[in-house]
């Protein structure tokens, strides 16, 4: 088992979603997050007076995947998060030391 | 100067009602009981009772009406904002600023004077005595300021007009050809059709009637809306591949709500109003605009829940507006009977003519502005050849200018015919001439942002700011979608 965590654009958010569901990845977590990095937002103004807020706004998914879909879903996010420009974002591949499920006490795979 | 257009209101409208004077009286009486006895019986002696004069209590009328109008701007700014996404409300903002002050600008330098050009001018005429008001400036007596009162009257229906254009194109239009955009139609659009149906020229020698501008205010900035959402296309994510429709949900539904309250108290002075005069007859627009307005929102909230299992606030919201618009042209013509009718189907119209024009035509109009206006401007304008009763009529106008009875009213076909004409002259005119406008500014300054722009929302792309700084704001949606394609340009 394995743990993707991906920071995308928050635009490619949807897109994202419909490709993975389309090879069998529709359980995920996500949240709405803010990052600092390469990328800067356009600066705003108020009265004249320019500032940038400093951080730009991303999405942040969270996938837990049995070892035989990790591949695919690593393909899947790559091509369809992708535009070619800074701020693309990252993905971080993590091994899972156990899973449950709380419901049904499931434990290993088959509570992903 | 003054004369000749008080005396062209007063000549289509009866003499101002003696009740008023019955009115005087009785408020005299009120404030007469509040004075010590003593100080009443000396003074009741020693002068006579001040009446109101009824040329001042027609302009204050005027005036007020006019105020109550001026307010609707705030209703479009809140139904617009509160019907998109938050990422654009700055931007809606300025566009519900800039029109009115463009458009007051441009009515009183040439506006005013085309569409009040001399009624002997049938398709076009200029004053140049109007033109930036030049005869207001010096008022000889108190009936003097009667031109000053049908300018700021006249000015905020032209306002309207302007500003429904705004909604339909909302999150994706230029503020630049925004501007353009409402200049000319200010200017020169609205006055130009104006004048032949309120200034004398060739529909009304015909007969058409538009009590209050069902057609000349509603219709106008319908159809000019069609023509703006046809030409800068639908918002990115709107549509998919395949032609199904996303919805792109809007960010604050008790703002719609409230900008709703704030037009349909603004009717008040837009239907009631229109009687020009401080007349009894203000009475029963009154009560024919509410019955309307109340029966469209019934009307689009039930059929609503029919087809969509679940009652609508956003089409029951439309359906009220469609329901005064409905009623704008014939609130002075038709019974309390029939405004309810009038408003039932034009509730009835929105509901369906919203999803027809989103789902069939593929037009993408984010607040209904189309349907709304257009649509139910349209649909009002035909009701007074159909609902419409000379005997109700005669009240606010004239014995040689009514209209005929209406065909459920046993007067055939003839007054229908003539509103059919107005209501199709009106729709070729304004959706052609705004067609080459709006191609003209997309080919000189363009219409429409760009993807990105859209993508971050039109607050930071126009204007560098944001509506509600402080709040996260999620930028996801449908519309978000957003290809390798398009990021690479």
């Amino acid at each position: 088992m394995k743990k993707i965590e991906a920071i995308i654009r928050t635009a490619k958010f949807e897109e994202v979603l419909m490709e993975l569901s389309k090879i069998g990845i529709s359980f995920m977590t996500y949240s709405e997050v803010k990052g600092i990095g390469l990328e800067h937002a356009p600066p705003e103004q108020y009265r004249g007076t320019s500032f940038e807020k400093g951080f730009t706004p991303r999405t942040r998914l969270e996938i837990a995947l049995p070892n035989d879909k990790v591949d695919a879903a690593i393909q899947c996010l790559l091509k369809v998060a992708y535009t070619g420009k800074v701020g693309d974002g990252k993905l971080f591949i993590y091994d899972i030391l156990d899973a449950y499920r709380i419901r049904t006490k499931e434990q290993g795979e088959k509570a992903l | 100067m003054l004369t000749k257009l008080t005396s062209l209101i007063k000549s289509h409208l009866k003499e101002p009602g003696k009740r008023f004077f019955i009115i005087g009286a009785m408020l005299s009486f009120f404030v007469l009981s509040m004075v010590p006895q003593s100080v009443q019986a000396q003074d009741a002696a020693a002068e006579e009772v001040a009446y109101l004069p009824q040329e001042v209590a027609d302009i204050i009328w005027l005036c007020l009406a006019a105020f109550l109008v001026f307010f609707m701007q705030a209703g479009f700014a809140m139904v617009e904002s509160g019907l998109t996404r938050a990422k654009n409300s700055v931007n809606i903002m300025m566009k519900n600023l800039l029109d009115f002050s463009f458009g007051a600008l441009l009515f009183w330098a040439i506006g005013y004077a085309i569409m009040y050009s001399s009624g002997d001018a049938d398709i076009f005429g200029f004053d140049s005595t109007l033109a930036f008001l030049g005869a207001a400036n010096s008022p000889t007596d108190n009936a003097g300021y009667g031109l000053s009162a049908a300018w700021i009257f006249q000015v905020v229906f032209a306002a309207t007009a302007a500003t429904i254009v705004s909604g339909a194109m909302a999150e994706r239009t230029k503020l630049i050809s925004y501007v353009v955009y409402s200049i000319i139609l200010s200017g020169l659009v609205y006055p130009f059709t104006g004048h032949w149906i309120w200034g004398g020229g060739w529909l009304a020698d015909m007969g058409m009637r538009d009590f209050a501008g069902s057609t000349v205010v509603h219709s106008v900035g319908g159809w000019a809306a069609l023509a703006g959402a046809i030409m800068v296309g639908p918002r990115l994510g709107k549509y998919n591949k395949d032609g199904s429709v996303n919805a792109i949900t809007p960010h604050n539904m008790p703002l719609a709500a409230l900008g709703v309250f704030i037009l349909w108290f603004g009717w008040y002075g837009f239907n009631p109003g229109s009687t020009l005069l401080a007349i009894g007859g203000v009475a029963h627009v009154a009560v024919t605009t509410t019955l309307a307005a109340a029966a469209g929102a019934v009307a689009a909230m039930t059929i609503s829940w029919i087809q969509f299992k679940k009652p609508d606030l956003s089409m029951a919201l439309n359906g009220a507006l469609a329901g005064l618009v409905g009623i704008t042209a014939p609130c002075a013509s038709v019974s309390t009977g029939s405004a309810v009718i009038i408003g039932l189907v034009a509730g009835l119209l929105v509901f369906y003519s919203v999803l027809f024009i989103e789902r069939k035509l593929k037009i993408d109009d984010p607040v209904g502005a189309i349907s709304v206006h257009g649509i139910c401007g349209a649909w009002g304008t035909l009701a007074i050849g159909l609902f419409g009763q000379r005997s109700i009529d005669v009240q606010y106008w004239s014995e040689d200018s009514t209209i005929q009875d209406g065909l459920f009213f046993g007067g055939g076909v003839g007054q229908l015919g003539i509103q059919a004409i107005g209501v199709l002259a009106i729709f070729v005119f304004v959706f052609v001439v705004m067609l080459i406008v709006f191609a003209a500014v997309k080919a000189t300054v363009g219409l429409r942002v760009s993807d990105e722009e859209q993508l971050q929302g039109l607050d930071l792309g126009e204007h560098g700011n944001v509506a509600y700084g402080g709040f996260v704001m999620e930028s996801t949606g449908p519309s978000a979608v957003i290809t390798a394609e398009s990021a690479k340009k």
